[in-house]
């Protein structure tokens, strides 16, 4: 096998350092009962050739060069080259978490801007070295406001995308933290506050709240912030588009910022790996989950960098941790820190004003849910399956029918246009949209694609 | 003697904030090709940022060699062996970040029509069948997304289980030699710890599970090799006296390199595991990540795995069934780290079932050999026969005021990665050393010539290894100062270069 | 080093009596185990605090301990100068680095703790 650098020889040479006969006498102290006593059922090893024919034949079972509107969680971002020039360096690729912070500057410095650049576009003071992903960061921003607080409860608003909140119930349940939602606004698709007025009250640890949200939607953070710190409860903004940030104001008035890093070229790989993050004030920095590096000085006074704060951590604190979290997503985190370094200040600006020019100019003339502000996401109003089955024909992946998610929204679906979307494409959606003539009443069903 | 390594001119390199200039670029975008938007006015003003602010702006050279330089700044598996215990550092074949580039698999959006991502499906559904054989379980979801992820979706899956038979039960058993993992999980699944004491020899003490095994008990975590590398002969045992007190038995699958193809937890009494795809199946450790933590169980557990599942449909194509009453939910966005699945797939594909097990009996045998060229000068406090890693103590070193964390900086001077310092606990001022299989004979020799050379400079001149490394960029850091006055960001008019 | 006048328990802790208010610290022997010591959680003023109860840790790079008080009471003081020099708790942990002063609810819970002199023989010096 290619990859075992020994020849029999060499192994030969071994065992007889060992005083051995064969490699297997080496398990011989096993338990006869728990041995496997036959191969594997697995075909034998395959040449990288046919690895990669393999890959190539499931790709091109997989929509591979059709154009795309889906967003709702997972935006069509362009890669840019150097990421993948970084990222595939061995010294990057190949290397270990860096507790050993000698030989590991290279990681420690990148994760530190990384955290940095990250603070510069949320508006928070701190932020970690990354979470797993968007989805799981949620949960983890709601256990540590109810760390800080010593409240349990947490209000989640509807409009956070339904899959976080699905995670949010599933580590819920077993944290003794009750989760309570609240609506949005029928007219505008943005936060109901009186709804969460009705609903807060100061055994609440943390609201939650999404922005732009789950419909695409630029909710009030201030506001929000306004009716949760009146009752003692903090403020937790979550993002699932990164690229918002180069345009829309930083949610300063939060507490906690949890949010997913995808759009900052990472694959949309069906679903992962991606990069979460959750940042937040000072005043909280020991109550963060995840790694940490911060600045310090080496001996002879150089400028060097290492994890830091790991008594919060599992491998210090054990049970009493502030999660169990041992990976963070530093390769992906990785491909971040290229992105915006790439595009810089001006770049994610203007990358963001494309962003709001394609959506804007899509969702023109056609049938919109919703009345409030959005960013590059908006619901159409329109007979989804039917949309969907005209744009195929064109090899378009139209957008997401939210009766799935949303039973009230039955009728409507949940349209993306990015930088990527070539006008061609936006024209052809529309023309199809166009075509496409919503029934009078439609009976709901359970939604699957 | 130094034998692997010389000093060399590296680069030094400042912060991207630092060589930024305003009006530098390192991007460009296509023209847009709709109208332009008039910000403030689509969004209202009041949700429109200004500037942001420190923001670097550097141009796409100063990218590279920014990056570049930092590079050569790290250790890496590509440069040699990282002998960390318990973390599998083998190596990571270069095929496997091709495949997961596969464009159609690349830009797969996981809401795409079912019908366009049946390859993608295809993958997963043969990933779960390959580690449900490799570990004689009978299910396997594929969506926690590392080790720890895993190990939690575990015990909720325990949880459920008991719940469904009335009373989930108040606490978990963790041997004290088990990753710090496992209590956190614990404690994030709502279930009080108690500690198991283990035997002389580091492994479970069969008389004292048995003593704490009573109705409140959900379970026991275990770690199989456990965390000295030694396999726990009295599994069979272990896992029956569980049963029969109604509790289960969750296996923390870190250690699975010494045991792919030879031995399999499903088959000794294993309950529900999680594996690391990060360790055993060479998927990069990128520097602290991504992983994947998929989990295996017995039919038991089965219908409270989280959803969605894969099944086929009436047309015989693969759909995600979200019909699943008893599922504990979900426990992240999505299907799983499918990049990472897909880099886990061809390594199996690779290897084949031969080439899994081949992989398995040189990782032992690379551990026995560095166990035996080390004993005469190393304590060894448990006798235990080694499966894929070693553990030593410093005890014979401390003597001399010299502790593990002192010898792991020295090692780094002779070329290689420290091993795992200080842990298990079970063992005073530990090394823990696992090669993997993918280290040469020679690699090998010089790891080991390596730390017999510090052990004599131990006896002969200790200074030399407190003081170490002396051949890195920069010396010891001071870990201290970073944890009394963190600074975590970067400020203008903070800092000093490096 | 140990003071006669203080009275100490094996998990490393001192209290000082005067009138009815204890003041607890931890021994010179506890933070060298410790090393460095980088942070330290105290409770708040108000707070009780049961004999043998938590109330609150110290942390070094490497570690975390958690402080058993003495004794019973309510915090009425708790040492703010640590949070910004907690290097002050390995220099003087017997004098400036208090840590927390409590008010007795029962003068009795004394007498079961160590002498100096026991403390001493307890670490073995």
């Amino acid at each position: 096998m290619r990859y075992l650098p020994k020849s029999e020889t060499e192994r030969r040479e071994m065992l007889d350092t060992l005083g051995l006969d064969s490699i297997e006498d080496l398990f011989s102290h096993l338990p006869e009962e728990a041995r496997l006593k036959r191969p594997l059922n697995i075909a034998p090893g395959k040449s990288e050739y046919e690895i990669v024919e393999y890959f190539r034949a499931r790709g091109e079972e997989t929509a591979a060069s059709y154009t795309s509107f889906l967003g709702a969680g997972v935006y069509n971002h362009y890669r840019p080259v150097l990421v993948d020039t970084v990222v595939s360096r061995g010294e990057f690729l190949t290397s270990y978490t860096p507790y050993q912070a000698e030989i590991a500057q290279g990681t420690l410095t990148t994760i530190f801007e990384f955290q940095s650049m990250l603070c510069q576009l949320t508006g928070m003071d701190v932020a970690n070295a990354s979470m797993y992903d968007g989805s799981s960061a949620v949960p983890e921003a709601a256990m540590m406001a109810v760390r800080v607080t010593h409240r349990n409860r947490v209000l989640v608003a509807k409009t956070v995308h339904p899959e976080y909140r699905e995670v949010l119930r599933t580590y819920s349940q077993h944290q003794g933290m009750p989760v309570d939602d609240f609506g949005y606004v029928d007219g505008a698709g943005s936060l109901d506050l009186a709804d969460l007025e009705s609903k807060i009250g100061n055994d609440v640890a943390a609201v939650i709240i999404q922005s732009p949200n789950f419909f695409g939607i630029v909710e009030d953070v201030k506001a929000a912030a306004e009716l949760a710190h009146k009752h003692g409860a903090l403020l937790v903004v979550a993002f699932t588009e990164a690229v918002s940030l180069g345009l829309l104001s930083p949610p300063k008035e939060a507490d906690i910022v949890a949010g997913e890093l995808q759009s900052f070229a990472i694959s949309p790989s069906y679903g992962g790996p991606y990069a979460g993050i959750i940042a937040t004030k000072e005043a909280y920095i020991r109550q963060l989950p995840g790694r940490i590096v911060g600045e310090t000085k080496d001996t002879h006074g150089n400028r060097a960098f290492c994890l830091t704060l790991a008594t919060r951590e599992q491998h210090i604190r054990r049970e009493k941790a502030t999660s169990n979290i041992c990976t963070n997503q530093a390769l992906i985190a990785l491909m971040a820190t290229v992105f915006m370094s790439v595009y810089g200040k001006e770049g994610l600006r203007e990358l963001a004003e494309q962003n709001l020019a394609k959506a804007h100019y899509l969702a023109e003339g056609l049938d919109l849910q919703f009345s409030a502000p959005f960013f590059n996401e908006f619901v159409l109003r329109t007979e989804p399956e039917a949309l969907n089955a005209e744009l195929l024909k064109h090899k378009i992946i139209g957008g997401l029918p939210l009766g799935r998610f949303y039973p009230e929204l039955e009728g409507c679906m949940l349209v993306c246009a990015t930088e990527m979307s070539k006008r061609a494409h936006l024209d052809q959606f529309k023309k199809c949209a166009e075509s496409v003539v919503q029934p009078a009443l439609v009976a709901p069903r359970g939604g699957s694609l | 003697m130094i034998r692997k390594t010389r000093p060399h001119i590296t680069q030094n390199e400042p912060l991207l904030f630092e060589i930024s200039s305003p009006g530098k670029k390192g991007y460009q975008l296509p023209e847009l090709d709709v109208p332009p938007i008039d910000a403030k006015k689509a969004l209202g003003s009041q949700n429109v940022r200004d500037e942001i602010e420190n923001f670097p702006e550097v141009s796409e050279v100063e990218v590279i060699r920014h990056f570049t330089r930092l590079s050569t700044w790290n250790y890496a598996i590509d440069l040699g062996l990282y002998p960390l215990g318990s973390c599998t550092m083998k190596y990571n074949p270069r095929i496997n970040e091709v495949v997961a580039r596969t464009e159609g698999l690349a830009w797969a959006h996981p809401y795409q029509p079912e019908a366009l991502s049946q390859g993608a499906m295809e993958i997963l559904a043969t990933l779960e069948d390959l580690l449900a054989e490799i570990t004689g379980m009978d299910a396997v979801t594929l969506q926690p997304a590392a080790g720890a992820h895993g190990e939690m979706t575990g015990i909720f899956l325990m949880r459920a289980l008991l719940q469904s038979q009335g009373n989930p039960r108040k606490k978990l058993l963790i041997p004290d030699s088990a990753h710090g993992t496992n209590p956190a999980t614990a404690t994030m699944a709502g279930y009080a710890v108690q500690n198991i004491k283990s035997n002389e020899r580091g492994l479970v003490d069969l008389h004292e599970l048995e003593k704490f095994v009573d109705e409140d008990v959900a379970g026991l975590m275990i770690t199989n090799p456990n965390t000295i590398g030694v396999f726990e002969e009295n599994i069979t045992k272990i896992t029956d006296l569980m049963h029969s007190k109604g509790a289960l038995v969750y296996m923390d699958g870190a250690n699975m390199n010494a045991l792919v193809g030879m031995a399999r937890p499903g088959d000794f009494g294993i309950d529900v595991m999680h594996l690391n795809l990060h360790k055993t199946f060479s998927t990069p450790h990128g520097g602290g990540g991504p992983g994947a933590g998929p989990i295996a169980v017995k039919k038991a557990l089965e219908p409270f795995l989280p959803t969605p599942r894969l099944r086929r449909s009436k047309d015989d194509q693969w759909t995600w069934d979200y019909n699943r009453p008893q599922s504990v939910g979900r426990v992240r966005a999505f299907y799983g780290n499918f990049g990472v699945l897909v880099r886990a797939l061809a390594y199996t594909l690779a290897h084949g079932g031969d080439g899994l097990r081949r992989a398995t009996l040189d990782a032992v045998l690379n551990a026995n050999y560095i166990r035996k060229q080390l004993e005469p000068y190393f304590d060894l406090p448990y006798t235990a026969p080694s499966m894929h890693e070693c553990v030593f103590s410093d005890t014979r070193q401390v003597k001399k005021g010299v502790r593990t964390g002192d010898i792991a900086k020295r090692l780094i001077d002779y070329g290689f990665h420290p091993y795992t310092v200080s842990f298990p606990l079970i063992v005073p001022g530990a090394l823990m050393i696992e090669p993997t299989e993918t280290e040469s004979k020679s690699e090998l020799d010089l790891f080991c010539d390596a730390l017999i050379s510090i052990a004599k400079e131990i006896e002969e001149d200790p200074q030399m290894v407190l003081k170490a490394p002396h051949l890195t960029r920069t010396s010891r850091v001071d870990e201290t100062a970073a944890a009394r006055k963190p600074v975590v960001r970067w400020k203008p008019g903070q800092s000093s270069s490096s | 080093m140990y003071p006669d006048n203080f009275r100490y328990t094996k998990e490393h802790e001192w209290v000082s009596i005067e009138g009815d208010t204890g003041t607890i610290g931890i021994t010179d022997h506890a933070q060298h185990e410790l090393g460095d010591i980088v942070y330290v959680d105290l409770p708040k003023v108000g707070a009780s605090v049961a004999k043998g109860g938590t109330i609150g840790s110290v942390e070094s790079v490497k570690a975390v301990s958690d402080i058993y008080s003495p004794v019973s009471g309510d915090v009425i003081e708790i040492n703010q100068a640590l949070a910004d020099k907690p290097e002050r708790l390995n220099e003087d942990p017997h004098g400036d680095a208090w840590l927390v002063k409590v008010r007795l609810t029962s003068s009795d819970e004394v007498k079961g703790l160590l002498s100096a002199e026991d403390y001493r023989s307890y670490i073995g010096e």
